[in-house]
């Protein structure tokens, strides 16, 4: 398929393929990380995460028209208290649910399915009473859009760079909070043993909160920057759910190491095979290796070792 | 199938005629008096008896129809609009007198964007309500699921969407295109103006994207001697098209034709822009997106595309621009008309004209009476139902403005015959 295309021609191709790799890394981390701290560290299914994210992108959405209509110099800016709100009123919500709802199910995380699942269903119609059935168009500052030339024919998207250097700094964040601070060394004890990190004085229920609603903030920040390359409507939280959870299932629920690499290998196949075949081809192989995978290794890519 | 009104034993053929043709005399001398007779009297021209021999809901004063689209959701984002044209089609229509005397009255259901809902809720508006006719679908998907229900129960389906064409029933009046009636005058026009030797087919993976690109390519290929470099199909909400944006920088089309639909299409606009690809220099033609669309994509994201459609809201005619502005007078200043709202609203005036002409609500006399019937009221221009229940209708090709609104820049000079089953397509 490629003898008529010339050398150079090729070379920038493959360049700007490895780049939108890259990219579709960084999105399945960030809408990943969410749910990895949620599901991994938690061990409850939130069929939500997507509503939590969509959220996240009307903050967007509102965030946007308020600059325009009452700070309009300060628009260029915009994007990054948008994410900030997302990121609080995601996270609020996510308080709020976890009180209301998740506590009680901690003892039955099959139940957190069907839960979060009716959770989704109505913050969806919620979206669409307050914010119509439509798509809304969320509009960008203008230096968020187009493309850096890089070379004369190689050209690296700004907004791609702008989710992978958001995806790194998130990662980075969670990364320390979980491993180098006192509340993720809670979060760790809570998780290997609900009832001894509780009788050594850790405030399970405090913990468990935090984790929720730091999970469903991430999702507000990813819903917020994902407003770039995807929609915004009710129902656009569903797109995301099924690459969220194979990502996470696949790189071994309890690991964020594991997450980090399922998201990368995931990425990578599918952007080259989307190359070379059809985006539908791509994804039915891509779901074969991972079904595959799964089979002979079903804790996933990572594993906590644990004594069970 | 629908067009066969002359075999004999068919309820609404010939033998039932005389004395619709004779009730349809009475109604037009009365039609003359009709502005200052009370609504009653011309009720009273067409006694319910007469105007209902199946058991409809019709009384001397009101007859109901049904409305059945998805109002929550995926399909509510595109569905919302189908029952706005509709509800205010009604409201017209009853404000200008109502059909053979009697105001409409509707019912309206929720498919709730399962097929399985939509076939149980058509059920439910003929068997239960007895309804007239129904306003309703939208998705092919859901059309199959109703067309059983309608030919067991024999009711009358309105729909408005633009289609995959390769169906004709005599219980449905299809009020948006089928597919060659979209497809090929685009193409012709793209060639002649652009000059385009070679294009890329693009998809969402379901009937009809993979339906109408098999005729553009048979279009191309065969009746153009153009090239086709690449054809490629995504998953329904695919978010994701840097690869395949890739593959348009090195094969280079000269034209990218597109049949991307839903929240995917918001993405691939997206994501075209910020890879550079500036629609102003590169041709690209759709077929999905409406203005309704752009609400969502952003016009700042797909300024300069083309879009095939029969109508665009900028239409410059004065029954468009009275449709435009009482529709933004029921539904608020900020609302926006694509193509499958123009399409909806023709429904229940189709109906009417066709009842009034058949002097009966009966669905057998309405379906028989069908074919030919001219509306000349419709904002897209001048229609007429052919006899395969499909519209004579123009094609026009918009081209994308930064405010979300379509520039007409062709229209097909004449009506397009349309033909759901076109031979040397399939």
């Amino acid at each position: 398929m490629f003898m008529e295309y010339s050398l150079g021609d090729l070379g920038s191709i493959f360049a700007m393929q490895a780049f939108a790799g890259l990219i579709l890394f960084s999105v399945y981390l960030l809408m990943a990380l969410g749910l990895a701290i949620i599901f991994g560290q938690m061990n409850v299914i939130n069929m939500a995460h997507g509503e939590f994210m969509i959220l996240g992108a009307y903050m967007t959405y509102l965030c946007s028209h308020l600059f325009q209509s009452y700070a309009p110099g300060l628009y260029d800016g915009y994007f990054f208290v948008a994410m900030t709100v997302a990121f609080i009123v995601s996270g609020g919500l996510g308080l709020i649910v976890e009180w209301l709802l998740i506590r009680h199910l901690y003892s039955r995380p099959l139940d957190t399915l069907l839960a979060t699942w009716g959770l989704s269903l109505i913050m969806q119609q919620t979206f669409r009473s307050v914010f119509g059935a439509r798509e809304v168009g969320v509009e960008l500052p203008a230096w968020m859009m187009g493309s850096l030339p890089v070379t004369g024919s190689i050209e690296v998207q700004i907004n791609g760079l702008f989710v992978m250097v958001l995806t790194l700094f998130i990662t980075g964040i969670v990364a320390l909070l979980m491993f180098r601070s006192r509340w993720g060394l809670q979060v760790r004890a809570v998780l290997s043993n609900r009832v001894m990190a509780g009788a050594a004085g850790v405030n399970t229920q405090r913990v468990d909160r935090l984790t929720f609603g730091l999970g469903c903030g991430i999702a507000g920040i990813a819903g917020s920057a994902f407003t770039m390359i995807g929609s915004t409507g009710p129902t656009a939280g569903q797109l995301y759910i099924v690459d969220t959870f194979l990502v996470v299932v696949f790189g071994g629920a309890q690991s964020l190491l594991g997450t980090v690499f399922s998201a990368l290998s995931i990425s990578q196949s599918q952007s080259i095979m989307e190359f070379f075949m059809s985006g539908s081809m791509a994804k039915v192989i891509t779901l074969l290796f991972v079904i595959g995978l799964l089979m002979l290794r079903p804790q996933g890519l990572f594993v906590l070792k644990i004594r069970k | 199938m629908s067009s066969d009104n002359k075999k004999p034993g068919v309820p609404g053929a010939w033998d039932f005629q005389s004395p619709t043709r004779r009730q349809l005399l009475i109604g037009t001398a009365a039609l003359a008096g009709a502005a200052m007779l009370p609504r009653s009297a011309w009720a009273q021209a067409f006694p319910t008896s007469v105007v209902n021999t199946t058991g409809l809901a019709v009384t001397d004063t009101e007859v109901t129809v049904g409305i059945l689209h998805s109002v929550t959701g995926t399909m509510a984002i595109s569905e919302t609009g189908s029952v706005q044209a509709e509800k205010l089609a009604i409201e017209q229509i009853n404000a200008a007198g109502g059909v053979l005397g009697r105001q409409i009255k509707f019912i309206q259901e929720d498919g709730a964007s399962d097929w399985p809902t939509f076939a149980e809720k058509a059920k439910k508006l003929l068997v239960k309500d007895k309804c007239a006719s129904v306003m309703g679908c939208w998705t092919s998907a859901s059309r199959k699921a109703v067309l059983p229900v309608f030919e067991q129960y024999n009711g009358m389906l309105y729909y408005p969407t633009f289609y995959e064409g390769l169906e004709q029933s005599k219980n449905v009046i299809y009020t948006g295109q089928e597919a060659t009636q979209q497809i090929i005058a685009g193409l012709d026009w793209v060639v002649r103006e652009k000059g385009a030797k070679s294009f890329y087919l693009l998809g969402s993976d379901y009937i009809w994207p993979r339906t109408s690109n098999k005729i553009a390519r048979k279009h191309i290929e065969n009746f153009l001697k153009l090239k086709v470099v690449g054809e490629e199909y995504f998953p329904l909400g695919h978010t994701q098209f840097n690869s395949v944006i890739n593959k348009l920088k090195l094969t280079k089309p000269d034209v990218i034709y597109a049949i991307i639909v839903g929240g995917s299409n918001v993405a691939f606009y997206k994501q075209l822009k910020a890879a550079g690809i500036d629609l102003t220099k590169q041709t690209l033609v759709t077929i999905s997106v409406t203005e309704d669309e752009i609400l969502g994509i952003g016009g700042e994201n797909i300024v300069g595309a083309y879009a095939c459609m029969k109508y665009f809201q900028s239409l410059d005619n004065p029954n468009n621009q009275a449709f435009v502005s009482e529709f933004k007078k029921m539904w608020g200043a900020e609302t926006v008309i694509g193509d499958v709202t123009q399409a909806a609203y023709l429904g229940p005036w189709l109906w009417k004209l066709t009842v009034e002409k058949a002097g009966s609500f009966d669905v057998d006399k309405v379906a028989a009476a069908s074919p030919g019937i001219e509306f000349k009221g419709a904002p897209e221009g001048y229609v007429r139902i052919h006899e395969n229940h499909h519209l004579w209708s123009k094609t026009r090709v918009g081209l994308a403005r930064l405010d979300g609104q379509y520039d007409v820049v062709y229209e097909t000079a004449d009506l397009m015959e349309p033909n759901p089953f076109p031979k040397g397509y399939q």
